[in-house]
Order: C-alpha cells, then sequence, then structure tokens
C-alpha cells in the first residue's frame, strides 16, 4: 500500500485540518451556547478558558486548511499540461473539463469553493479573539454573543460546503502524483 | 446599552465583527472582479502557481485586519449600538456568500 506526495497533502489539507474543523464544530457550539447560562463563577471561568482555547484552535485548523489548499494543493490541481499531453490524470484540472459530465465540478465546485472557504478562518479568528478578549464576560453581551454564534455557523457552512466539493473534486479527479510513500509493504493474498 | 453587568464595553468585540463582515465582503467583491476583469485577473497574480486566488485572499485578509484595527482603535473603549453593527456585519458575510457563488457571479 502506497500514497503519493501530492495525495498526502491532500489528505492531509481536507481529512486533516479541514475534517477536524468540521468536527470541533459541534463542540464550539455548545460551548457558545453554554456561555449564555448561569453557570457558577467557578464552572464560568472554567469554561471560558476552554473557549478560548478551543477556538483558537479551530482558527488555526481553519486556516492550515486554506493555507495548504491554496499554496500547496491548489498549483497541482491547476497545474498546465505540456502540449500534447494525452493523459491528463496528472492535472486534474483538465482532466475536469475534457468532459461535459464532469467540467461543472470545476466551474461551479471548484470556483466555489476556492473563494468561500476563506470565510471560515476570518470568522473562527474574530470569534476566538472575542473569547479571548471577553472571556466569561461574553454572556453579557448577547448580541456580541449572537454575532459570534452565528458566524461560527457560517464559517462551519463555508467549511462545508468546501470540504463536499472538495470530496467531489477528488473523487472525479484525485490530485495525485510526486514521490510515492510506502506505508504497508507485504505480499498480496 | 446591550449589556446586563459587565464592566467592560462592547467596542472591541463589535469592532471585530464588523471587521469580518468587511474582509468577507472584500473577498467577495474581488472574486468577481478578478472574474470580469482581465487586467484585475492579472493583478491579483501574486503568486503564479495559485493564480488569482493568491491576490484577492491576501487583498481581502489585509482590509479585514485594517479594518478591524482601526475599528478597534476607535471603538476599545466605547459601546455602540450592536444590534445595527451586527446587522451591517451578516448583510456584508451574505453578500459575500452571494459574491463567491459563481452562477450569481455570472449575472453581474
Amino acid at each position: 500500500m502506497e500514497f503519493t506526495t501530492r495525495g498526502l497533502w491532500t489528505m492531509l489539507h481536507g481529512m486533516g485540518f479541514g475534517a477536524l474543523y468540521l468536527l470541533a464544530f459541534s463542540g464550539a457550539l455548545i460551548e457558545l451556547y453554554r456561555a449564555k447560562s448561569g453557570d457558577t463563577l467557578r464552572q464560568e471561568s472554567h469554561n471560558s478558558v476552554f473557549l478560548r482555547y478551543y477556538l483558537a484552535a479551530m482558527a488555526a485548523l481553519a486556516w492550515l486548511a486554506v493555507l495548504s489548499g491554496a499554496y500547496i494543493v491548489y498549483p497541482w490541481y491547476r497545474a498546465a499540461a505540456p502540449a500534447g499531453t494525452a493523459n491528463l490524470a496528472a492535472f486534474p484540472q483538465l482532466l475536469l473539463k475534457s468532459s461535459p459530465s464532469t467540467a461543472r465540478w470545476h466551474s461551479l465546485g471548484m470556483e466555489w469553493k476556492e473563494y468561500v472557504a476563506w470565510i471560515a478562518p476570518i470568522s473562527s479568528t474574530m470569534a476566538a479573539a472575542i473569547a479571548w478578549r471577553y472571556g466569561s464576560d461574553l454572556r453579557s453581551f448577547p448580541p456580541l454573543r449572537a454575532a459570534v454564534f452565528n458566524f461560527v455557523v457560517i464559517s462551519f457552512l463555508a467549511a462545508a460546503l468546501a470540504g463536499f466539493t472538495g470530496a467531489m473534486l477528488n473523487k472525479h479527479a484525485p490530485v495525485e502524483g510526486g514521490r510515492t510513500v510506502p506505508v504497508l509493504r507485504g505480499d498480496a493474498r | 446599552m446591550n449589556r446586563t453587568g459587565a464592566t467592560s464595553t462592547n467596542g472591541a468585540g463589535a469592532a471585530a465583527v464588523l471587521a469580518a463582515g468587511i474582509g468577507s465582503f472584500v473577498l467577495g467583491v474581488g472574486d468577481v472582479a478578478a472574474d470580469k476583469s482581465p487586467a484585475l485577473k492579472s493583478f491579483f497574480n501574486f503568486y503564479k502557481a495559485t493564480g488569482p486566488l493568491s491576490g484577492v485572499t491576501t487583498v481581502a485578509i489585509v482590509a479585514w485586519l485594517i479594518a478591524w484595527a482601526l475599528l478597534d482603535r476607535r471603538w476599545r473603549n466605547r459601546d455602540v449600538p450592536m444590534a445595527r453593527t451586527n446587522a451591517i456585519a451578516y448583510v456584508l458575510l451574505g453578500l459575500a456568500l452571494l459574491l463567491t457563488f459563481p452562477p450569481l457571479a455570472d449575472l453581474l
């Protein structure tokens, strides 16, 4: 069993940073919801510290996802093929555009995903910054807490959309190539 | 005001919320601009391997951070009308979502 370096980076981008961000979303929602409840002072302080680190970790994951996507995986995706190239397997964008049945995955899927995904790090950084600044005082500012909550929800939707289209794109035209990395060696049965 | 007993003001938070809306909106506008104008598409090509995406996102992030710094400096020690700030931020965020959706952007 083996992976290519491009395949590994694509997995790290989508199934590592991106999927972890999406998994973290439900926890953030619960903590933000709890931020309005009347916990004891000690619980409140503990929860606000947890929320600070949790949202900061989510923001870091969102940045890692978009930066690895835009600057490591996307250049491989949009690479130009030398003239006369018949096998487009190493050129995912061209491969998708070569068939009417897959062209929309690029013109709609990738063209939406590549921009909308950036709303996630902007929104989650804002949420983390507010959690750090206000801590347990956030419960005293209901409209501010609501804004943080709503931006986190929108950032999840943007990331989920990017994640879904990324998975579909990689299904129809996987980003592969580069050095081969063996993972498990053994005889076939 | 919009609070129920805390000692700090809502200004710093409002600045962060509105700046996030502004940054997202600039992202959406940049996406459409790069798509519609060959000159802007070329301008946004900050990193050739990534294409205009590199410039649009860099400009949006810079705009977001500048807006955040300026608003924070102005509002840090004040209470601001949070409902209005939120409404503006939501509209900007909504427009960003619409502008990044290719079929809608194609209609412009």
